[in-house]
């Protein structure tokens, strides 16, 4: 087992109280498993991915435990997780494209980098300009400006550099969603390549694009509202969900040859509740359509099939 | 209703500004009351160009883009704030539309104090109100928030909704729905579908054709500035006629098909070659797995000629019917 996370909670401090955006989650990572990680917007996800590498001033630790590959990840001591970060847990943050230092070159910027962990640029450059050559870049972007690359080269390189010392487990946080196809393919290919060659043990990948996943996830973990919805394998989630939520999120996707004009889609009604004072019991409740007078309690995380976790009291019988 | 005649765009890039990179090339459509058209294209084929010069952030080289017959570059001083009332855009990265230090709604407060400056308070609350829901967002969890408090997508539907609370005629939306979850991106779309059948003129860019085809009348297919392919949004996407066009497509992430499959039937029809076609040749494809940028062309040579294939569907070919040319 890679990673193991056990009713983790962190919430945002604000005037009007805790958002409590990240409320219990209880999942399992495999060796070698790219997980996929989605959700409506603002249900958590990168409060999660953030959370098992770096809670910034306004997050707050409020208790369960991170352990990877059997060692207890301090998540909340900011200074502890530093000897972590980059050479066991690594993250591509959303928006790390527009993150980038505009005034470093790129080789500069990695150098800085490695140095500031302790390792020598000069030792690690043959393995990085094999990996440049690897995604499929030249290898002169160490002398460009962050500026000079277009999206998909600036996010290849960042995978290049968050992956160089090969961490155990990378956090990719909607990386594809803003290029366009032919490099979303281009992008999400080099994503399961790295895992296939060994520079990360396992991965998840965050995204809205739920074919992306199709194409490169090995499970899927679904969220709402701050709380883990459902996992199963890629197929089983696209297939054969079991949660209520899953299924009109699922359905709600325009494939293509899809058309307003002939086939109306529909999202699901009604929107994500607060977190400031979220609801109690199953937190889908006001928007599920097969909502009974069990869901006033808090449905559990738990297996409902092999391989297959939901949260769903129709799915595990009232009595669960 | 809104109209781009031959429409040119250099940029001077190079030390001194001593080049020119075309990044449109005489392009012409129209954006008509009640239509979605979508402009789809890759990174860097100039869709954002063409939507900053519909909207006046950029001059236009050449050509010209009129909006119910007036031409737009000649507007001035009053002309382009009554412009602006009718003609909206909204862009990709929402975060650089909002200043961090000030609440985010702000961005709605500002059209108040620019355009209804002497309607009640209530009344502006009541139409805030609406705009809000119309993009499915609950005004108590994004009203009196910093832009950091609020997630990718809710900052995203801000900026819809900003717009709506205008009188708008012409929509300019940028890639708006690559930050959005699937359930928020189809209730965005549905809205456009819903402003476009109140009368509104729709300029959708994307670089997703699945959200194109399902929401467009019309579809503009873009290649390093210059139109591949263009007509009705039925056709451009029943029947693909340019290489271009087909090869997009294939790599359109499918939900229940791996891209491996798609190569595999390609491949069995005879592969995806596009041969001796001279539009390939001239705007050679950006090979996203090599890295290398997009191709600079000059203003000097010339983009192809757009040929008619059926009704109401064209496509850009040097030699439509030429030995070397592809298009089938
Ligand atoms: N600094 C903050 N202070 C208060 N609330 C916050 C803060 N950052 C995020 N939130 C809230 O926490 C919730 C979860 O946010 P998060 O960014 O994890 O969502 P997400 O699932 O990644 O969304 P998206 O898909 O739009 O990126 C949202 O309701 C958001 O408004
Ligand atoms: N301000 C600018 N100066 C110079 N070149 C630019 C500028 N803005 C865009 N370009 C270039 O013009 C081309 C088209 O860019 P853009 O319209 O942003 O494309 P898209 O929106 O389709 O990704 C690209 O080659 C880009 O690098
Ligand atoms: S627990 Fe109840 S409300 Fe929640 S998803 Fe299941 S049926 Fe719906
Ligand atoms: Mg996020
Ligand atoms: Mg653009």
């Amino acid at each position: 087992m890679s990673l193991q996370v056990s009713d983790l909670k962190v919430y945002y401090r604000t005037l009007a109280g805790d958002v409590k955006a990240l409320d219990g989650a209880t999942f399992s990572i495999a060796d070698k498993e790219i997980m996929g990680l989605a959700g409506e917007s603002g249900c958590g996800k990168s409060t999660l991915g953030n959370s098992l590498i770096r809670l910034d001033g306004r997050m707050r630790y409020v208790g369960g435990s991170v352990n990877l590959d059997g060692n207890e990840l301090p998540v909340w001591d900011n200074q502890g997780m530093n000897e972590f970060r980059f050479r066991d847990v690594s993250v591509i943050p959303q928006y790390a494209m527009s993150a980038m230092n505009p005034t470093r070159k790129i080789g500069t910027m990695t150098a800085e980098l490695l140095e500031s962990r302790g390792e020598k640029y000069r030792e690690i450059k043959p393995e990085l300009l094999r990996r440049i050559d690897l995604v499929g870049l030249d290898r002169d972007v160490l002398g460009r400006y962050p500026i000079e690359l277009s999206g998909g080269m600036k996010q290849r390189m960042v995978m290049v550099i968050s992956t160089l010392l090969d961490p155990s487990l990378l956090i990719a946080d909607e990386i594809t969603s803003a290029l366009d196809v032919s490099t979303q393919r281009a992008v999400a290919e080099t994503l399961v390549s790295f895992r296939d060659h060994g520079f990360v043990k396992s991965m998840i990948v965050i995204t809205h694009d739920v074919s992306i996943l199709y194409q490169t996830a090995d499970t899927i973990l679904i969220m709402y509202a701050g709380k883990l919805a459902e996992k199963a394998p890629t197929k089983t989630i696209i297939e054969g969900a079991m949660h209520p939520y899953t299924k009109m999120l699922i359905s709600s996707l325009p494939e293509v040859g899809v058309r307003y004009a002939n086939k109306k889609l529909s999202g699901i009604p009604g929107s994500p509740p607060s977190l400031l004072r979220p609801p109690v019991g199953c937190r889908f409740r006001a928007r599920c359509p097969l909502a009974f007078d069990k869901c006033v309690e808090e449905p559990p995380f738990v297996k409902v099939a092999r391989d297959h976790m939901a949260a769903c009291w129709k799915v595990t019988g009232s009595d669960a | 209703m809104l109209s781009l005649n031959r429409v040119s765009k250099y940029y001077k890039v190079g030390t001194f500004g001593g080049k020119e990179l075309a990044a449109v090339r005489d392009v012409s459509f129209d954006v008509d009351a009640g239509e979605v058209v979508s402009l789809i294209g890759e990174s860097g084929s100039g869709k954002t160009t063409i939507g900053k010069m519909v909207l006046k952030l950029i001059d236009i080289s050449r050509g010209s883009i009129t909006c119910d017959g007036q031409d737009v570059t000649g507007l001035h001083g009053g002309a382009v704030k009554s412009y602006y009332r009718h003609v909206q855009g909204v862009f990709q990265d929402p975060f650089s539309s909002y200043n961090p230090i000030f609440k985010a709604d702000r961005v709605l407060t500002m059209i108040r104090s620019e355009y209804f400056s002497d309607m009640a308070r209530s009344e502006w609350n009541d139409k805030v109100d609406a705009a809000l829901r119309a993009v499915t967002l609950d005004p108590g969890q994004v009203l009196n928030k910093y832009p950091h408090q609020l997630s990718g997508g809710q900052l995203q539907r801000l900026l819809v909704a900003r717009a709506l609370l205008l009188d708008l005629k012409i929509l300019v939306a940028d890639e708006i729905i690559s930050m959005l979850d699937a359930s928020t991106r189809i209730d965005v779309l549905n809205l456009l579908a819903e402003l476009k059948g109140r009368g509104m003129g729709i300029l959708f860019i994307t670089h997703d054709l699945s959200l194109g085809n399902y929401i467009s009348e019309k579809t503009v297919i873009l290649r390093h500035g210059v139109i591949a392919e263009m007509g009705a949004t039925d056709k451009v996407f029943g029947n693909p006629t340019h290489p271009y066009t087909k090869a997009l497509i294939s790599s359109v992430p499918q939900l229940h098909k791996k891209w491996a499959d798609v190569d595999a039937e390609i491949l069995a029809r005879g592969g995806a070659d596009t041969g001796t076609c001279l539009f390939h040749q001239a705007y050679p494809p950006t090979a996203p797995v090599t890295g290398k940028g997009a191709v600079k062309q000059d203003s000097s040579d010339l983009p192809p000629t757009l040929v008619k294939v059926e009704d109401d569907h064209y496509v850009g070919c040097f030699d439509l019917g030429a030995a070397t040319c592809q298009v089938a």
